[in-house]
C-alpha cells in the first residue's frame, strides 16, 4: 500500500516537471516564433513608417520623465552610498569613477530596460491581447493583412531603436544626480569632480551599455507582443498575460544580463 | 456524413460552380475534438447558412474557410486552390477574395468608423483620399447607417457595430462574405433589420455568403441552402424547405427550439 502510495507521488512529481517543461519549452517556442516572423516581416513591403514614429515617441519620448527620474535618482544614491563607504579609507575622489563607470556600463541599461518593461512591455501585452480577444488581430488577417507585421514590426522595431537613446540620457542625468549630491550636498570639490567622472570612462564602456539596451529593448517588446499575441481566454486573458509580460521580461532582462556583460566585457 | 445524407451537396462538388470546397476536415483544440471530418461545398452565388447549437464547432468551421484556423486534417479548397498549400502570395491573394464580418464586429477600438472602413482601403488600393471617402459613403449607404463617419466605436451600439462591421468587409467588393453570428445578442427588431441588410447586400453585390447562427428565424430568412452541425458533423443539409422536412429529431427539434432528449 505504502509503495503504490509513493509510486502515485512519484508519478505526480513527474507529471508535474514535465507539464512545466512542456510548458517552458511552449513559451521558448513563441517567443523565437515571433522574434523570426518580425524580422521575416520587418524587411517586406508594405511599410508604415507613421506607425513606427507613434510608437517611436510612444517608447522613447513619453517614456522620458520615468526613465529620467529613475536615472536621476539612482545616480544620487550612488553618489550617497559611496561617499560613505570611500570616506572610511580616504577615496572620496573616486566617487565619481564609480558613479559614472556603473551607471554607463550595467545601471543605466538595466534599470532603464526594468522600467521601460514596466510601461511599455505591459502595455503592448495588454493592448494585443485585448485585440486578441476581441477578434481585431484575426480581423486584420481576414482583411489580407499580416498582424505580425502591422502590429508588432513596429512596435518591437521602435523599442529596440529608442531604447540607446534612452539608455544614453539617463546615463547623463544619472551621473548629473551623482554630482549634485556630492558636490551640493557633501562637498566634494567641482573640478576634481568632473575630472574623475571622465578619467576612467572608456568609449567601450559607453557602447556595450548602449548594445545592452538594444539588445533589452528587442527583448521586452518581444515578450510582451508574443505574450499579447497569443492570449486566450477573455479579460481574465489579458490580465495574466500582462502580468506575465512584465515578469517574464524582467526576469529575462536580468538573465541576459548577465551573460551580455560577459560578452562584452 | 453530409455527403452520405444529401447526394445533391457530394455532386457540386464535380462542378465548376464550387467555390469553396470543405472536404473532410478534422480539428482539435488540446484533448478535446470540435471538428469530426466535416465535408460541404459552398457554390457560387448562394448564400449557405450552417447552424447549430452553441459548441458544435461553427465558428471554427468558418475560421477553416478563411485559414484563420488550419485543419489537422482535411483540406480546404477555394477556386480549386488548396489553402494549406499555398504560398505567401496565393494565400494573400485568395484572402482578399474574402470579406469576413466577426460575432462583435471585431472594430479597431484605436480608429473611428470612417478609418475602420477605410483601412482595406488604404492598405489594398491606390485611391485618392477622395475615392476613399466616396467608398465609404457608399458602404456605410449599404448598411443604412448616416453621420456615423467620425463616431468612436465605442459609442456604437451593438446593432450599428455589426453594419460598420459588414461595410468594412465589403469595402474591396470581395467575392466571397462570411458573418460570424451576426445576430446574436441583438434584439428582435434589430436582428431583422440586420437580416434585411444581408439580404440587400446579397441582391445588390454579386458574393457568395456563408454565415454561421443559431437564430432559426434567421437562417429561413436569409439562407439558400441550410447546413446543420452538430457536435463537429454536419447532420443535415438542404435549401429551407428541405430542411424543415429533414426527419432527424435533432434537427426537428432545433427547429422547434426544444432540448434534445439525450441532452434534456
Amino acid at each position: 500500500m505504502n509503495a503504490t502510495a509513493a509510486r502515485g507521488a512519484g508519478h505526480g512529481q513527474l507529471e508535474w516537471l514535465g507539464a512545466h517543461s512542456v510548458h517552458l519549452l511552449e513559451e521558448i517556442g513563441r517567443f523565437f516564433y515571433i522574434l523570426h516572423y518580425t524580422l521575416y516581416w520587418s524587411v517586406r513591403r508594405p511599410f508604415n513608417p507613421g506607425e513606427w514614429m507613434r510608437q517611436m515617441v510612444r517608447v522613447g519620448v513619453d517614456s522620458l520623465p520615468v526613465v529620467g527620474l529613475t536615472a536621476m535618482f539612482t545616480g544620487m544614491v550612488m553618489a550617497l552610498q559611496t561617499y560613505r563607504g570611500f570616506e572610511r579609507f580616504h577615496a572620496e575622489s573616486f566617487v565619481a569613477s564609480v558613479v559614472s563607470l556603473s551607471l554607463t556600463r550595467e545601471l543605466a541599461p538595466v534599470l532603464a530596460a526594468l522600467m521601460i518593461a514596466g510601461r511599455i512591455g505591459s502595455s503592448l501585452a495588454a493592448e494585443l491581447g485585448t485585440m486578441r480577444v476581441t477578434e481585431q488581430i484575426d480581423a486584420l488577417y481576414a482583411m489580407a493583412t499580416e498582424p505580425i507585421q502591422y502590429l508588432i514590426v513596429p512596435r518591437v522595431g521602435a523599442t529596440t531603436l529608442m531604447l540607446p537613446p534612452l539608455v544614453a540620457c539617463a546615463g547623463g542625468v544619472g551621473i548629473l544626480g551623482g554630482y549634485l549630491v556630492s558636490v551640493g550636498l557633501m562637498g566634494a570639490n567641482p573640478i576634481v569632480y568632473w575630472e574623475k567622472t571622465f578619467q576612467f570612462l572608456d568609449l567601450n564602456d559607453v557602447f556595450s551599455g548602449l548594445i545592452k539596451a538594444a539588445v533589452f529593448g528587442l527583448i521586452l517588446s518581444v515578450t510582451g507582443c508574443t505574450k499579447g499575441f497569443f492570449t486566450s481566454g477573455g479579460a481574465e486573458g489579458v490580465g495574466r498575460a500582462t502580468t506575465a509580460a512584465v515578469v517574464m521580461s524582467s526576469m529575462v532582462i536580468l538573465l541576459s544580463d548577465f551573460f551580455l556583460t560577459k560578452i562584452l566585457f | 456524413m453530409a455527403a452520405k445524407s444529401n447526394p445533391d451537396s457530394s455532386a457540386s462538388a464535380a462542378t465548376s460552380a464550387t467555390r469553396i470546397a470543405v472536404i473532410d476536415v478534422w480539428k482539435s483544440f488540446a484533448d478535446k475534438a470540435v471538428l469530426h471530418g466535416v465535408s460541404i461545398d459552398v457554390t457560387a452565388g448562394e448564400s449557405l447558412v450552417i447552424v447549430g447549437g452553441s459548441g458544435a464547432g461553427k465558428s471554427v468551421l468558418l475560421k477553416h474557410l478563411i485559414g484563420l484556423i488550419q485543419p489537422d486534417r482535411g483540406h480546404i479548397v477555394v477556386d480549386g486552390e488548396d489553402l494549406a498549400r499555398a504560398g505567401h502570395s496565393e494565400a494573400l491573394a485568395i484572402r482578399r477574395k474574402f470579406g469576413m464580418s466577426f460575432q462583435e464586429g471585431a472594430l479597431f477600438d484605436s480608429m473611428n468608423v470612417f478609418e475602420n472602413i477605410a483601412f482595406p482601403l488604404r492598405r489594398h488600393t491606390r485611391l485618392p483620399e477622395d475615392g476613399i471617402a466616396a467608398r465609404v459613403r457608399q458602404c456605410l449607404d449599404l448598411v443604412h447607417l448616416k453621420d456615423v463617419e467620425n463616431k468612436a466605436t465605442s459609442e456604437l451600439s451593438g446593432g450599428m457595430r455589426r453594419r460598420v462591421g459588414f461595410a468594412r468587409a465589403i469595402a474591396l467588393e470581395p467575392e466571397i462574405l462570411l458573418f460570424d453570428e451576426p445576430n446574436t445578442g441583438l434584439d428582435p427588431v434589430t436582428s431583422a433589420v440586420i437580416d434585411r441588410v444581408i439580404l440587400e447586400m446579397k441582391e445588390s453585390l454579386p458574393v457568395t455568403m456563408v454565415t454561421i447562427t443559431h437564430d432559426m428565424k434567421s437562417a429561413f430568412r436569409i439562407a439558400d441552402r441550410i447546413a446543420m452541425l452538430r457536435d463537429g458533423r454536419i447532420i443535415a443539409v438542404g435549401d429551407p424547405v428541405a430542411f424543415r422536412a429533414t426527419p432527424d429529431p435533432y434537427v426537428q427539434n432545433f427547429l422547434a427550439g426544444e432540448p434534445h432528449e439525450e441532452e434534456s
